[in-house]
């Protein structure tokens, strides 16, 4: 008779919920967590905190698409390719 | 357009998209093995779900609207961000479009090299598993939106139509073409769906938190067209750094898609 292997069904069952609730990108998730603990923050000392979870969102998802994309978001400056100079012109031999 | 017609499409697009992945699956199981063992999974996947329905269902009404709000919006812009980031990856040739046909083509290939087994009442285990595993994952996801979506606004009823709608139409479909739905512009729709997500999220989640939005439910107008130009934006800046990285920094790997607009 087969044995259960616990800790790998464990592994497993915890790998299928961190997978369905915190995706490919960890640092998502995270954000996510501070901005709204930061606009309960906000909140509780009296100043406006609805605009905080907005701008969250506009900082995150450029981040996360360029750690997915693996460089920078923003299209490089390809630098001009410098031409050597040009060679003394030799005089034809007659 | 009030904030029911809202929940009815973010709803009734998210539940297709899960829909039209989970038919993939059980026309692979269905063509590959066996149809009744298949049907038997789709049973048995639905009658979990029923009862995680029935039980998550009172517990998630019982909870105050507030701390309800802060959780359901935190997993909402988690989701909704995640949707919208794979759609401009793929929108933009960064990640290779989720193709309907090789899935199917993949589930196929695995289920036709799999030795037929019975167990009790189940003709072909294999066939049973794979039905019963693909329609209770993507099912899950469907229970997740109609409870969050439905209890925060207080419309349970109007959310389980919706997706029961996408559900139904997309394997109606499905089963009648006797094909996986590789013409559905599913990027399209995860585009959609994750700006909706992420709205309603940014929006209860900031609410739950403690935060008055100007203008009340009626911020919800100005957040999802804002979050959707955003995201238009940056699909568009994308494409163009993946252009140019291909052209002549050769920094960013682009596949075959690009170009291809968000869908």
């Amino acid at each position: 008779m087969a044995s259960i292997d616990v800790a790998g069904n464990l592994r497993a069952f915890g790998a299928f919920w961190y997978d369905f609730v915190i995706g490919d990108d960890w640092l998502v998730a995270a954000g996510v967590v501070i901005g709204l603990a930061g606009t309960y923050g906000l909140d509780r000392a009296g100043v406006a905190a609805w605009w905080l979870a907005p701008l969250l969102i506009a900082i995150l998802l450029p981040i996360s698409l360029s750690r997915e994309a693996s460089g920078p978001l923003l299209p490089r400056r390809i630098p001009a390719q410098r031409t050597p100079p040009a060679a003394p012109r030799t005089p034809p031999a007659r | 357009m009030g904030a029911a017609s809202a929940l009815f499409i973010a709803v009734f697009l998210a539940c297709a998209v899960e829909a039209v992945e989970a038919t993939t699956i059980v026309l692979a199981a269905g063509t590959a093995r066996n149809w009744r063992s298949a049907g038997l999974g789709v049973g048995a996947a639905l009658g979990v779900l029923a009862v995680i329905v029935a039980v998550l269902g009172p517990a998630v009404s019982q909870i105050p609207l507030r701390g309800l709000r802060v959780v359901v919006g935190a997993l909402l812009l988690v989701f909704g961000l995640q949707w919208i980031r794979k759609a401009i990856l793929r929108a933009s040739g960064h990640k290779a479009l989720h193709d309907e046909d090789k899935l199917y083509a993949k589930h196929l290939a695995d289920a036709s090299s799999q030795v037929a087994r019975r167990s009790g009442i189940v003709t072909d285990w294999y066939g049973f598993t794979l039905s019963f595993k693909g329609v209770l994952l993507e099912g899950l996801e469907v229970v997740f939106i109609v409870l969050t979506f439905g209890t925060n606004d207080h419309n349970v009823g109007l959310a389980a139509i919706a997706a029961g709608c996408a559900v139904v139409i997309v394997a109606a479909v499905g089963f009648a073409v006797k094909a996986p739905l590789a013409r559905v512009p599913e990027n399209t729709m995860k585009f959609v769906v994750g700006v909706m997500l992420t709205s309603f999220g940014v929006f209860w989640g900031a609410e739950g938190a403690g935060a008055n939005w100007p203008g009340s439910d009626a911020a919800l107008l100005v957040i999802i067209p804002a979050i959707a130009l955003y995201a238009l934006g940056l699909t568009a800046l994308l494409r163009r750094a993946g252009r140019s990285g291909a052209g002549g920094a050769g920094t960013a790997d682009v596949p075959a898609a690009a170009g291809q607009g968000v869908r």
